[in-house]
């Protein structure tokens, strides 16, 4: 069969994007023409700033190779402009009347910079700041001149100041409106940032109209004059007031624009055979500037080219971030407010520190921060989530703090960091290679960054700063994913939410099932969806689905933690942590038979042997005939009690008898993620239940039982559920909130992750305040349990697992 | 010329799993895939030494299971961007029976 002819106008990130997600789901359905007005192929635009400050050169930006065109088979035209389309006889015309047919037509033309009409706009030294040669320009003029006047106090026009500063010329930015960036900043955060970019020596005239620019007899500009009659001497003037989408091309063939060209949700121009991308777009009445909506398009444009027809665009909200090296700034949604909302505000002029945060109706829906920006993708998530934030109103606005963010000296704010500071404590990776890795490789999201570097790729709790450090180095190009809408994994475009839903709806009770229904795009999944859709089948439809062995990571088939050299840890249950002369004697027995080189006490309570062979494990288990301990698992790890009332003088409830009872019910429950329970018998609460998924706390009266603590990666106090009166009551209220925990968690996310995206509110009403429907929680975990058995157990074991074979 | 050693009976490697043959070449990992294609690596990791056998095997890769490397089964290599090679050996079914090559 003939391919399809594509055609694209326009080589710039949009359009580029474009044909990278198309050639990811449909590498062969076309023959792919690019037409390209400038001498490049397609570079990263948000970088010409740092090429104008000096701070990385032209080759560093270029996002796609000529190389990568050709082993794409794109054939690429660079410096030809298309002057005329032929709708009629699908054909596009270039100035030197080159000629190219096509079935499908993807405009990508960009937008063009305002230049203001005033007398003087055509003088030599009069110049824009779009792409690279306007970029030379600047650097060039450097040289030779002194005084620079760059007219637009907004994002652009700032940059290119700070770049011209930094190349040694005196800059003044007239801007017409009373504060600079108002359509990002509030006036408070807008004097600010003018206050320190002054103090690096920029000078500022604001609510200045230009009249008319001033040149010499040489045509060469030598002033610029305003509207109140003042002057200044300008050898350079840069207009940087704004963009207009780039639309001629398109209206002279007489495709309907209206301030872009107007497409659909699918990209679609009025045109069927004709798409159109990126800035030159006009979507729903918006025209987007920035990069993050773009690579939206992009992605929505390919599935339809690609000819999957189920991708929608449905427009974006953008966030701000300013690229001047040592200011800190973030503007997102709707900052400015009005009668119908509420501000909660943090000024101190002095620290440089200023923070508005704008709710209605119990949502954020806008964000400007100036000098502490690390909740800046914090709040803007919030925000795209639409999420009702009342429960954390009151510190809200101090930000996403976790006491126990470790791993990088507490360093909160990337932008203050050395490059020589470590980021990531688990891969060793500092601010400068992840810096240095985003702009030479072009990564613009956290996904990238983790390949590439590995910072953030092991335990997260740097996230926060590779985020900061991905937008002070994008700036508005990077978008953090939506929580709400991201899917499981590369292989499917489903949430987990949608995923668990169509597995109890359609009763799909196997992984080949589930990935045949849902249309997953590989033949049997990757690393990350499978152990989490083995998770969702068996926690939906408990006896009738089978466990498949080979979508659990090996801990969980093999039931013993791997360690570094390939050996396995044992870790036996003691119930309470409670254990006796004859368990103790019989691990003892086995540390000897079995050679084992290290016994450590665990956190837990319990005893962990290590360094284990495979092959082992099954005569290990036999030997110490006590049950599994699941350290490996994601499961009900341990029960940590205090000793309590029986011993204790101060203690006032049972609490290891409490722990015991707790741990014989839940030893074989399976979950989302690990589950440390603790009960402590008094208030003192030596088991520490204060940083546990259930915590349990005796009082004289009952027991306080508390939710979604977490003592590891990130430090989180649990909160208080409910009182209760007797230990019955701890039982089923416990059962039935781990219940609720395991039907509706996202694979892999702690009880702490699941409350805090559904809040307790809605704990409380599930488990606290529906008697019946905790009961029905209770009762379907106790179900599933009753038919799971102990791993461990010599009759459940697949010795293929353990048996290595020789030659 | 390829020195075929007979080392298991294909239906004895669960599908998307493996299995480990001990020689003197060091432990070689058996996979088979979806496909019932059975491929075999030096159970080693390029990246820490990592056991490849252990890992979740998913259309013609293996994850690593210490750091989540993701290795081609046919050639060794690690999928991009990470870099590095586990040693591949041939393999060949013949009458239900896997023979490996350690030439």
């Amino acid at each position: 069969m003939k391919k399809m002819k594509l055609v694209m106008v326009g080589n710039g990130m949009a359009g580029v994007r474009t044909l990278e997600e198309l050639i990811k789901l449909e590498p062969d359905l076309y023959d792919m023409t690019v037409f390209g007005a400038e001498p490049y192929p397609n570079y990263n635009r948000i970088m010409l700033s740092p090429v104008l400050a000096g701070e990385q050169g032209i080759q560093d930006i270029i996002l796609n190779s000529v190389e990568w065109y050709t082993e794409n088979k794109i054939t690429l035209y660079m410096n030809k402009k298309i002057v005329k389309i032929d709708r009629k006889n699908k054909v596009v015309i270039t100035e030197d009347g080159t000629a190219a047919e096509y079935d499908r037509l993807l405009l990508a033309t960009g937008s063009n910079p305002f230049i203001l009409p005033v007398p003087g706009k055509d003088l030599q030294g009069v110049i824009c700041y779009r792409d690279i040669q306007d970029t030379n320009a600047m650097i060039d003029a450097a040289t030779k001149y002194k005084h620079a006047v760059v007219i637009g106090g907004g994002l652009l026009g700032l940059e290119a100041a700070n770049g011209l500063a930094l190349r040694g010329m005196d800059v003044t930015v007239v801007h017409i409106m009373p504060w600079l960036m108002e359509r990002q900043l509030d006036k408070n955060s807008a004097f600010m940032l003018q206050a320190s970019l002054e103090a690096k020596g920029l000078k500022f005239m604001l609510e200045k109209h230009t009249q008319e620019l001033v040149g010499d007899a040489q045509g060469r500009v030598t002033a610029i004059k305003f509207k109140d009659g003042s002057e200044l001497p300008a050898d350079l003037v840069v207009m940087a007031v704004g963009i207009r989408p780039n639309t001629s091309l398109a209206e002279s063939a007489g495709i309907h624009c209206n301030r872009g060209i107007v497409v659909n949700d699918t990209m679609q121009t009025y045109d069927p055979s004709i798409y159109a991308v990126g800035e030159c777009v006009s979507h729903r009445g918006t025209a987007y500037g920035l990069v993050a909506p773009l690579f939206d398009m992009a992605k929505v444009c390919a599935n339809h080219l690609a000819r999957m027809g189920i991708a929608r665009y449905q427009g974006s909200v953008t966030s701000t971030k300013l690229k001047v090296t040592g200011v800190d700034l973030f503007s997102a949604g709707d900052f400015t407010g009005n009668e119908h909302t509420e501000d909660i505000v943090l000024h101190d002029t002095a620290g440089g520190v200023y923070k508005k945060l704008v709710v209605k109706d119990d949502k954020l829906i806008g964000a400007v921060m100036y000098g502490d920006t690390t909740d800046g993708s914090w709040y803007f998530q919030m925000i795209r989530d639409g999420k009702n934030i009342s429960e954390i109103r009151d510190h809200l606005m101090f930000g996403q703090s976790h006491l126990g963010n470790t791993g990088h000296q507490g360093q909160s704010s990337a932008a203050a960091m050395p490059d020589t500071m470590e980021v990531c404590g688990c891969n060793g990776v500092c601010k400068g290679t992840i810096v240095k890795a985003i702009k030479e490789k072009g990564l613009f999201s956290l996904e990238d960054v983790r390949k590439h570097t590995k910072a953030s790729s092991s335990c997260g709790s740097c996230t926060g700063l590779v985020e900061q450090l991905l937008a002070s180095t994008v700036g508005g190009a990077y978008t953090p994913t939506l929580s709400a809408t991201k899917p499981m994994c590369g292989c499917t475009d489903l949430t987990h939410e949608q995923v668990r839903k169509q597995i109890t709806e359609q009763s799909l009770i196997s992984i080949p099932q589930v990935m045949k229904v849902l249309q997953w795009n590989t033949p049997n999944g990757c690393a990350s969806c499978r152990p989490g859709l083995n998770y969702y089948v068996l926690c939906a439809h408990p006896r009738i689905a089978k466990d498949d062995p080979q979508s659990r990571y090996i801990n969980e088939r093999a039931h013993a933690n791997i360690q570094k050299d390939g050996t396995f840890s044992v870790v036996p249950r003691m119930f309470g942590g409670v254990t006796t002369a004859k368990d103790l004697r019989r691990i003892a027995d086995v540390a000897d038979k079995y050679n084992i080189p290290t016994v450590k006490v665990t956190g837990g309570q319990r005893i962990d042997l290590f360094g284990v062979k495979k092959e082992d494990l099954p005569k290990v288990w036999a030997d110490l005939d006590m049950p599994s301990g699941h350290a490996y698992a994601k499961a009900l790890r341990t029960v940590k009690t205090c000793v309590g009332s029986e011993w204790c003088r101060f203690g006032v409830q049972d609490s290891t008898q409490m722990g015991i009872d707790l741990e014989k019910m839940l030893w074989k429950m399976y979950a989302p993620h690990k589950v440390k329970i603790a009960v402590s018998g008094c208030p003192r609460n030596c088991a520490e239940s204060g940083i546990k998924d259930v915590g349990v706390i005796g009082v004289d009266s009952g027991w306080e039982i508390y939710v979604a603590g977490n003592g590891g990666i990130k430090t989180v106090v649990a909160q208080f559920l409910v009182k209760l009166k007797t230990p019955e009551e701890v039982l089923e209220y416990s059962a039935a909130f781990l219940q609720l925990y395991r039907e509706e968690a996202r694979y892999l996310d702690r009880t702490v992750h699941y409350v805090e995206r559904v809040g307790l509110e809605y704990i409380k009403q599930k488990v606290v305040m529906d008697a019946a429907n905790r009961g029905a929680l209770y009762e379907r975990l106790l179900y599933t349990m009753a038919d799971t058995v102990d791993p461990w157990k010599k009759e459940n074991v697949d010795m293929r697992e353990f048996e290595m074979l020789s030659t | 010329m390829n020195n075929w050693l007979k080392v298991s009976n294909a239906a004895d490697i669960p599908q998307l799993g493996s299995r480990v043959v001990t020689t003197q070449a060091g432990n070689i990992a058996l996979f088979k895939t979806a496909d019932n294609e059975i491929f075999a690596l030096l159970d080693k990791c390029p990246h820490k030494g990592g056991p490849l056998s252990q890992g979740i095997v998913f259309g013609k890769k293996v994850a690593c299971p210490l750091h989540n490397w993701n290795i081609c089964l046919d050639d060794g290599n690690a999928v991009a961007p990470d870099v590095g090679c586990a040693r591949s050996f041939p393999v060949k079914v013949e009458g239900g029976a896997v023979f490996l090559s350690l030439t």
